[in-house]
């Protein structure tokens, strides 16, 4: 903020800022220790603890956080978790939005006898999280023969209803002379949900999937629960192991660690950045 | 429905299937299961298992453990509900007044909506370490011994800010984009009325971003209880014993690491009820909340 010689500065508006650079800066300093800390030697981080001034090894912290494996079978490499974070993010954006899409259309659009009950039977899924029914969920899945897979992992997740509740809103708002233009022109449903209907929700889609994906990427309950054996860890599941070697150990491999934690929030935070504007629209539309 | 639909018979069937499957077995299967087992005592082992009735919430409401837990979840989700909305309102205002660096603003109180819980657990343990925490710095400097993980109202303390700190972008967002929807005649109209800034904060924003404090308050609650599993389980060590602990997390360790299948299942119906308590609580608002625009 620079006053103009003619301009007198207004002091509310400096308040302002002052206010929103405070918040800002309790929201991103943390983060910058964590990159300081992986930035230099463990035994200055042990000595100094967290602080602002940068070291040479960063480099070679990420590779020993990438490609080091901690644990009992050495298998949990950073590359290997990264591998793992990514299937669990993309492959329940994904399944979530596939399935919700179809149900939705299925919903919205079709002459159904038992439409409101697949309707009420699928929207009384966002009445409980899966939290409060997680033991019963971990002893079917184990049931099922799916602890320590992806299907284990992913599935489960799915079940909940967010995804079909968004494009359901969205597709009532979809105008109705559409649907009756594409059946005089001889379109079928099919030819209509994929020529017409999912060119028109892609935004919906790109923010939808911006969503899911931080959501499935940061889950760490029920990876916990569903993946024992160590190359099945995610990053964020991985978190708790990581920090676990920090204690009762000489010297604590600390840039290491919080390399680790660094990768495991990057690539939600830089889509989430990246992606912002559809982001916020996705979010507070979504939620309403 | 729209009122040009297809008539198509099993296309519908055949588009629901998939969704209706999943919900079925990941769904309706495990609560009805845990439902079932709420009412029956289990041996550790799994091998038999005791019809007990109301048995396993009689032994919940007699529990000093589970109230004490239900005690701390109570103002654990009042503080973090309240404070989290409150920092986020103030800030929300003020960057939907400065023009100047408004979006770099925006971008910077938002991203941390991304960071998965238990990261922001792990964050905090860093910063309240015992040897040299730059937040058990600041403690110190007005006396305070910060122990986290062994003094229970330390360890609280610290739950609670690492989980505001990672509930204010969400907030921030809807606040945000709720005071970007005020149209702007409204508010120039405002501005002609009442020359006081805080006046016009009162009268004219709050009451219209009332729908939106609502909306939040219900998802802020169901954060606390839910979403915090991850900040909790790693500011407690790994070692829950005197530490504060949630219902949610208090479910997760009778049931997984105390085996005790009957408790834990009648600990997740009481919160199931919670919750839909709240959900229909939430309609209701809806249903009377009043359209301003």
């Amino acid at each position: 903020m620079t006053a103009t010689p003619k301009r007198r500065i207004k002091w509310s508006n400096v308040v302002d800022h002052l206010v929103l650079i405070a918040g800002s800066a309790v929201m991103i300093l943390p983060v910058v220790m964590l990159l300081q800390m992986a930035s230099n030697p463990d035994i200055e981080t042990m000595r100094n603890g967290p602080g602002l001034t940068f070291g040479d090894r960063l480099p070679a912290n990420t590779t020993k956080a990438l490609f080091e494996a901690s644990g009992f079978s050495g298998v949990n490499s950073g590359v290997q978790m990264l591998y793992n974070s990514f299937i669990l993010g993309i492959g329940f954006a994904v399944g979530k939005i596939v399935l919700g899409m179809m149900a939705a259309y299925a919903i919205v659009y079709f002459r159904l006898r038992f439409a409101t009950l697949a309707f009420w039977m699928i929207f009384t899924t966002l009445l409980l999280p899966l939290e409060v029914r997680i033991l019963p969920s971990y002893e079917i899945v184990q049931k099922l023969g799916m602890l320590n897979t992806f299907q284990g992992l992913i599935i489960p997740l799915i079940a909940s209803a967010t995804a079909t509740f968004f494009f359901r809103q969205f597709f009532r708002a979809v105008p109705e002379e559409l649907v009756e233009a594409a059946r005089i022109d001889g379109a079928g449903p099919v030819k209509f949900f994929i020529d017409i209907l999912i060119p028109l929700s892609r935004t919906m889609i790109a923010a939808m999937f911006i969503i899911m994906f931080v959501y499935g990427w940061n889950q760490y309950l029920w990876p916990t629960m569903i993946t024992t054996d160590e190359d099945m860890y995610t990053l964020v599941r991985g978190i708790k192991q990581i920090t676990q070697s920090l204690e009762g150990t000489n010297l604590p491999e600390y840039g290491r660690a919080n390399m680790l934690a660094l990768l495991a929030i990057l690539p939600p935070v830089l889509i989430v950045i990246f992606f912002q504007s559809w982001f916020v629209k996705g979010l507070t539309e979504s939620d309403k | 429905m729209k009122r040009a639909g297809f008539t198509q018979r099993w296309l519908p069937i055949l588009l629901l299937m998939p969704q209706l499957v999943i919900i079925a077995v990941f769904f309706y299967w495990p609560a009805a299961y845990g439902l079932r087992s709420s009412f029956f005592l289990q041996d550790p082992f799994g091998f038999s298992e005791t019809f007990v009735g109301f048995g396993n919430y009689l032994t919940l409401m007699r529990s000093p453990s589970y109230l004490k837990s239900a005690g701390f979840t109570v103002i654990f989700s009042v503080l973090v509900t309240f404070l989290s909305l409150a920092i986020a309102l103030i800030l929300a205002v003020k960057a939907d007044r400065v023009i100047r660096g408004a979006k770099t603003y925006r971008t910077l109180l938002m991203w941390v909506y991304a960071v998965a819980p238990p990261v922001a657990g792990v964050i905090g343990l860093i910063m309240f370490d015992q040897s040299w925490g730059p937040l058990m710095d600041f403690a110190a400097l007005f006396g305070w011994d910060f122990v986290l993980g062994v003094n229970y109202f330390d360890t609280a303390f610290a739950m609670v800010v690492v989980s505001v700190w990672k509930q204010i972008p969400v907030n921030f967002i809807f606040f945000l984009s709720g005071l970007q929807s005020i149209p702007r005649s409204v508010r120039e109209a405002a501005l002609i009325d009442n020359r006081s800034a805080s006046g016009r904060f009162w009268d004219v924003t709050f009451p219209l971003l009332a729908p939106t404090g609502f909306f939040l308050l219900i998802t802020n609650i169901t954060y606390s209880l839910f979403d915090t599993f991850g900040i909790i389980d790693t500011t407690v060590k790994g070692e829950p014993g005197n530490n504060p602990m949630t219902l949610v997390y208090k479910v997760y360790v009778d049931g997984f690491r105390g085996n005790d299948m009957g408790g834990s299942s009648a600990q997740s119906v009481i919160l199931m009820v919670l919750v839909l308590l709240m959900t229909v609580f939430q309609f209701r608002l809806i249903e009377r909340r009043i359209h301003y625009t």
